[in-house]
């Protein structure tokens, strides 16, 4: 049981970072919440935002959202599989990519293939949002603190953390929940 | 724009070894909350000046075309050109090891204790203001984006939401959907 919770996490993992184009892992969010919470049961929509709020929060790439789905699902292990296959195959198109870069940067379609992926990205970072504010949001005073975070990154360039961190406050108050 | 050896040639600092690229790049993973790019660049061209500003520019272009996280390739592309194998390995082990610790802890904290009286209460707020930092992503990469090319953007935008948001599809059918209804119409924008 706990070996195929591994193999899928691994193969999921390293397809949702393949799938992953023009802005970074918060376009295979919807998928990964799905595969989660809807697909494999590891965890409930409300643990899936806990956890996507805590790799925001955290240091390093936003992509360790999957460590987390990973120790949820099947332990330490699983985080370490599940990062791993999430890291080694863009690694490697990376790596065999960047040696002739210089080559295709150039080329045609390359703005053409930007150009198309770009409103693609957008459309599912915008699902993204209103999944994690879905299931974060199950009350009045947290769909405010969503839409000041959102309006305080909008229009500050100020670092995001201080959204978070004031949210973090406002909740260990125990006005929120 | 020579980007094979421009660290080297230019008059920034010399290559650096493959520890120091391991510790640059552990620099970068610590300081990076809420996006790494911006650190990145302060790191690699302001402090260690490493990279020139247009060889920053043009790898992280390759970064942003290639999938997964832009750092990630950052770090892999930029280690492998200055030692091979060897940086790339010593610049995404530099960029993973500290937050995937630091990640385990905070996770292992909340599944043990996030149930917990008020910390329920700061999870619920903090997974709140998280959802408000996507909403301000979305809107700053669509607004642009929809200026510039309003007729191909918005129906993209409003099927990649609606199919992935609202119906959940699995990813690869979205994608398989609308990549080549969005690659044919930057095609033809293009001519």
């Amino acid at each position: 049981m706990k070996g195929g919770v591994l193999t899928t996490l691994a193969f999921q993992c390293s397809m949702l970072a393949l799938l992953a184009f023009g802005g970074g892992v918060n376009t295979v969010v919807p998928e990964l919440q799905r595969q989660a919470v809807d697909v494999h049961h590891w965890m409930d929509a409300r643990t899936f935002s806990d956890l996507f709020a805590i790799a925001q929060a955290s240091p390093g790439p936003n992509m360790l959202i999957v460590c987390l789905v990973g120790l949820k699902a099947a332990g330490l292990t699983g985080a370490l599989v599940a990062t791993l296959a999430a890291c080694v195959p863009t690694c490697l198109l990376t790596f065999v990519v960047s040696g002739f870069w210089d080559r295709i940067r150039n080329s045609p379609w390359r703005p053409v293939v930007q150009g198309g992926v770009a409103p693609v990205a957008v459309g599912l970072i915008s699902a993204s949002a209103f999944l994690i504010s879905k299931s974060a949001d199950h009350a009045p005073l947290l769909i405010l603190i969503t839409l000041a975070a959102a309006a305080f990154c909008y229009f500050t360039k100020r670092n995001p953390l201080w959204a978070l961190g004031a949210a973090a406050l406002l909740g260990l108050t125990g006005v929120v929940s | 724009m020579a980007t094979q050896s421009t660290s080297a040639e230019e008059g920034s600092n010399p290559a650096p070894s493959l520890f120091e690229l391991y510790l640059g790049f552990a620099q970068i993973s610590v300081s990076a909350f809420g996006g790494a790019l911006p650190w990145a660049r302060r790191i690699l061209v302001e402090r260690r000046k490493w990279m020139e500003p247009e060889d920053f520019a043009s790898t992280l272009a390759l970064c942003q075309f290639l999938p997964g996280p832009n750092i990630v390739n950052l770090s892999i592309a930029f280690g492998n050109r200055l030692h091979g194998w060897r940086g790339a390995l010593a610049a995404i082990v530099g960029l993973m090891a500290a937050p995937v610790v630091i990640i385990l802890i905070l996770g292992s904290l909340y599944l043990r204790f996030g149930q917990i009286g008020n910390l329920r209460g700061m999870f619920a707020a903090l997974a709140a203001a998280a959802g408000g930092l996507i909403v301000a992503t979305a809107a700053q990469m669509a607004i642009p984006l929809i200026r510039k090319t309003p007729v191909t953007a918005i129906p993209i935008i409003v099927a990649g939401f609606v199919l992935a948001g609202l119906l959940r599809w699995p990813l690869p059918a979205v994608m398989a959907v609308l990549a080549p209804i969005g690659l044919l119409l930057a095609w033809r924008g293009r001519a």
